[in-house]
């Protein structure tokens, strides 16, 4: 198993007092496998792909990440997760403004140290950023903007990609060439994915699919061979 | 009601964000202390200036002179009365008493026109005693204290009177100078009769002068009141770009409010409007606290400004600060000024701002390629005015405008310089958090460049301003050695006693050397006349920066006179030029000296030629050469046989000492501006770091979220502060050295008369270094505290959906 959660459980400081956010969570998810998260606003998806990702603590419960429990890191620890097996596409795409397109993409797989040119040229080609490479990005459309931050994270060839609600901010057509293209680089690459979505649609074409509700799994639907 | 709820909804951005407006009014009330301080003692001083100019009605009634500055005979007075001219004489004289300087004015008040009687005195019920022996000798309350014990006529405070100037009768001055029948000048009444003959045509080489409503000190102190107000005005610019930078953050944070309020109806005119009555109401709340800090400022630097000018130029100017409410009034409208200044842009935004204009919270800061392309430009052509300005003009103003030009040439070339470094770096680099860490900071640049201009502004100020001072020390140290070679110097009470201790030394000591000097107008202004003895002591040691080689061969023999630099730059005198003195005779420049410190021009010949042309010279002073040991036993000996007050017995080590006691004094003012400055310059840092800072997360959660730690965001974002700060560090170091080589080469020579060497200090370079690294440290403090006590929950939110 490469993602494994065990009764996990957060709650959030608030000034009425503390607010559940996830309660007993146990989920699993195999290498090279996909898993949807759905749910509605406030249901717990993004925290529980926080907690995944090693970017936030649970107040309970294990969560092990490539037979690691990561529980046990400190924040030394979590970085290093966060940078060799893990790989996160967010809605914002958080791309780093002050980069080149090209320098963007291979920034994280350079954190990593497994920088590959070839690689990078042929996910550059996919996902037809080869006119774009020196632009800056701001100078790009959600789309294109998307489409850099899946590369960055493919480029580095995670274990494990976390997207919290890639196509949020794209329309529906861009969107789905988006999720294609996504999917299959996530296949090519053996990667599992993760993600978090509105959209029953997207999530159907997932293997597995969670809907969370107030905090705890309300449905597991698994894609039909 | 409209304008009211807009008003409210524009004032609520200030109750969430605090810091931001206590960093406004701040910048804005340093900005504004600084220069109120500086312009408060400008304004005492001047106002002493004005009534030492209208101690004799000078600023107002004409006077009587001799062209040659020779005084005027009693003859000559008589001759003009007699042909109906209204003239009252005067003389004016210096009075020494020991170390005290009185200058002694002596009148005659029964025919002084009211204009030129100093208030209280003229309305005098002790005529009689002022007139008849032993008379009344008016003075301030300050040096009647001062005098107390001398002795002199009975003293009679003054409340119109300056601190070291006595004012009696024209015949209790002649005697007490030893000038008897002497006339220095002649006031004349207003109102003469049209049908009297010209002076000149009743006393050969005498003249009428105008009214002079400046004065002397006013003219001689104006350089240095302008280089003083050149530092206020340096400190408010630093000032102002705390203010510029809050502003402009302000308005872009509150563009989304901009919007809704123009799209609920708020016409553009009453929002710029609302925009202008806040920064008003900011303007005169910090205008406020800026006088009232300027007060204090003033009044902690006013006791060294006056020790100063006292020193310096023999001004008296009281110690304390007056309340003067053109001075409140003033502060208040610079203040509203600067605000003004510095919201121009962000207000012309506002007006010019479309509806439909998306939110971009950093939009101000982006500064695009032409932008720093036009900087340069702007740079390069500041640069090339203020060259053909040095080459070609000349004065104090342009001076100074060098110094505005080469600081803003370089300020606005700063930004453009740390972008190309930055740039390059980038491309040199090949570990990703590198290039991230130099391409991250070319990103922040438009936001810090403001405030690493006024690093730049600040520093450069410290490094031109700490080189000169250090360059004059170091002169001046080995011009003094040089020029004060007599091991003890002593003043006699009387001629009398000069006459026994000229006796009583042959065969005590090496050489007897008089100083001995008249006062007097040479080329139209007043001037020293000093004769000095053919002696190796000034053969050796005389500091000349030119001669020829028989100098104290003419010198000696009368044939030839020394002159001060001032003189010779001023007049652009040369050795060979013919040189007229007091008197009406004639010599030849043989040689040029250095004289730092002295605000006159002076003029050296020999002793004889100096008795012999002033015959009534005071001959009370004199150097002493001796065996340095010998001093102690000497002075002894000098004190028991001629009972001397101490300070009538100045020994070298003493004199040197208080010399350099007046120069450090003089650059005491100038290095507190200068460290005010800095600290103005630290606190703009520390502004932008925490404008920064607030909008710093979405930039970094990323890279936190690629595998950086905490600790390491906070580290690379403090290697950021030290890098800029050394890099805008190592650009000041040109400009500073230009700036000092400015003021050494083009400004001292137009304000004092003197050029000096140029030498550097590297140790003094380390010193400043560590200073800005610790300031630029201690600015970015908070913000990077903040920094390292951001939770990862803080930083979920740059990613969360749902926020």
């Amino acid at each position: 198993m490469l993602v494994v959660l065990e009764d996990v459980s957060k709650s959030y400081r608030t000034a009425e007092g503390p607010l559940p956010v996830l309660q007993g969570i146990d989920l699993s998810l195999d290498a090279g496998q996909s898993l949807a998260l759905t749910g509605e606003s406030g249901s717990g998806k993004s925290t529980l792909l926080h907690l995944v990702a090693g970017l936030d603590h649970p107040d309970h419960g294990r969560i092990m990440i490539d037979g690691q429990e990561i529980g046990g890191l400190d924040d030394k620890g979590r970085a290093a997760l966060r940078r060799s097996t893990v790989g996160l596409v967010f809605q914002q795409f958080n791309l780093i403004p002050s980069l080149t397109v090209a320098a963007n993409l291979a920034f994280h797989a350079r954190l990593a140290g497994r920088f590959d040119a070839a690689w990078q040229q042929a996910l550059t080609t996919r996902l037809g950023l080869e006119q774009l490479l020196t632009r800056y990005p701001e100078q790009l459309s959600g789309g294109q903007q998307q489409r850099v931050a899946i590369g960055r994270t493919l480029a580095a060839r995670p274990k494990l990609v976390l997207a919290d609600e890639p196509t949020g901010n794209l329309d529906e057509a861009t969107g789905d060439a988006v999720m294609a293209l996504m999917r299959s680089l996530v296949a090519e690459t053996g990667s599992s994915l993760l993600m978090v979505t509105h959209s029953h649609r997207l999530a159907g074409q997932l293997d597995r699919r969670i809907h969370l509700r107030s905090g705890r799994i309300d449905q597991t639907v698994e894609r039909a061979a | 009601m409209m304008r009211r709820t807009a008003m409210s909804a524009l004032l609520s951005h200030w109750r969430r964000r605090p810091l931001q407006l206590v960093m406004l009014l701040l910048g804005l009330s340093l900005a504004t202390a600084l220069w109120s301080g500086v312009q408060a003692i400008n304004a005492e001083a001047r106002a002493s200036y004005d009534r030492a100019a209208a101690t004799l009605g000078q600023d107002r009634l004409d006077r009587i002179v001799s062209v040659t500055g020779a005084p005027i005979a009693q003859s000559e007075f008589i001759a003009l009365r007699r042909a109906g001219w209204l003239v009252s004489p005067v003389i004016e004289g210096t009075l020494r008493l020991g170390p005290t300087r009185l200058h002694l004015i002596g009148i005659d008040p029964l025919t002084m026109p009211a204009e030129g009687m100093a208030g209280d005195i003229g309305a005098t019920n002790d005529l009689l005693a002022f007139l008849t022996p032993p008379g009344l000798l008016y003075v301030s309350a300050e040096t009647a204290e001062r005098l107390s014990g001398q002795s002199l006529p009975p003293l009679k405070v003054s409340t119109s009177l300056l601190a070291g100037i006595g004012m009696t009768d024209i015949g209790t001055a002649q005697q007490l100078l030893g000038k008897p029948g002497e006339i220095s000048q002649l006031i004349v009444a207003p109102g003469q009769r049209l049908d009297l003959p010209p002076v000149e045509q009743i006393a050969q080489g005498l003249v009428v002068k105008a009214p002079d409503a400046q004065g002397d000190l006013a003219r001689l102190t104006d350089s240095f009141h302008l280089n003083l107000t050149a530092f206020g005005f340096l400190a408010f610019a630093v000032g102002l770009f705390i203010v510029y930078s809050a502003i402009g953050l302000a308005f872009e944070q509150r563009r989304a409010t901009f919007r809704t309020l123009r799209s609920l109806g708020l016409p553009a005119t009453t929002l710029t409007a609302l925009l202008l009555a806040e920064l008003v109401g900011f303007a005169i709340v910090a205008g406020i606290a800026g006088v009232l800090l300027g007060y204090l400022v003033g009044s902690v630097l006013l006791p060294g400004v006056a020790a100063t000018l006292q020193g310096l130029y023999g001004a008296s100017v009281p110690g304390t600060l007056t309340l003067r409410p053109q001075w409140w009034a003033s502060g208040l409208v610079i203040a509203l000024f600067g605000t003004l200044a510095a919201a121009a842009q962000s207000l012309w935004r506002v007006w010019r701002m479309p509806l439909l204009a998306p939110a971009q919270p950093r939009a101000w800061a982006r500064a695009s390629e032409s932008g720093l392309r036009l900087q340069a430009a702007a740079a390069v052509a500041l640069f090339a005015a203020t060259i053909a300005l040095a080459a070609f003009g000349s004065g104090l103003v342009v001076g100074f405008s060098v110094l505005g030009g080469l600081l803003l040439g370089a300020a606005l070339l700063l930004p453009v310089l740390l972008a190309l470094f930055l740039a390059l770096m980038q491309r040199l680099t090949r570990r990703p958090i590198a290039e991230w860490f130099w391409a991250d900071t070319r990103q922040q640049l438009p936001g810090l460049s403001l405030a690493l201009m006024a690093l730049l502004l600040a520093l450069s100020a410290n490094i031109g301003v700490g080189t000169m001072v250090s360059s004059f020390r170091l002169t001046f140290t080995g011009w003094l050695d040089q020029r004060l070679a007599a091991e003890l110097y002593v003043t006699a009470r009387d001629e009398a006693q000069a006459a026994d201790l000229r006796t009583w030394l042959t065969g005590r000591v090496d050489a007897v050397l008089p100083i001995w000097s008249v006062s007097g107008e040479v080329r139209g202004a007043p001037a020293e006349i000093f004769g000095v003895a053919d002696d190796p002591t000034y053969r050796d040691n005389w500091p000349l920066l030119a001669r020829v080689p028989d100098t104290w061969d003419r010198v000696a023999t009368g044939t030839g006179a020394l002159i001060n630099e001032q003189l010779s730059r001023r007049d652009r005198l040369m050795i060979g030029d013919s040189l007229m003195l007091p008197g009406g005779w004639t010599t030849t420049v043989a040689g040029v000296y250095s004289d730092y410190g002295n605000p006159l021009p002076q003029v050296m010949i020999g002793i004889d030629a100096l008795t012999k042309h002033y015959p009534d010279v005071a001959r009370l002073r004199y150097g002493l050469r001796l065996p340095s040991e010998n001093v102690g036993t000497l002075s002894e000996a000098l004190r028991e046989r001629f009972d001397l007050p101490p300070e009538n017995l100045v020994d070298q080590a003493s004199l040197k000492r208080r010399s350099l006691d007046i120069f450090e004094q003089t650059f005491s003012v100038t290095a507190a501006l200068n460290i005010l400055t800095l600290g103005v310059a630290g606190l703009a840092m520390f502004a932008s770091l925490m404008t920064l800072s607030t909008m710093r997360l979405p930039q970094l959660a990323p890279i936190w979220a690629m595998g950086l730690t905490r600790r390491q965001l906070v580290l690379l974002e403090l290697a950021r502060t030290v890098v800029l700060a050394i890099i805008t560090l190592l650009a000041a170091l040109p400009v500073g050295l230009g700036l000092a080589w400015v003021l050494l080469s083009v400004v001292n020579v137009e304000a004092f008369g003197w050029q000096l060497p140029m030498h550097i200090f590297p140790g003094d370079w380390v010193r400043l270094a560590a200073l800005a690294l610790a300031a630029s440290l201690l600015s970015a403090f908070i913000p990077l505290r903040q920094l390292a006590a951001v939770s990862p929950s803080d930083l979920l939110k740059v990613f969360a959906n749902e926020r």
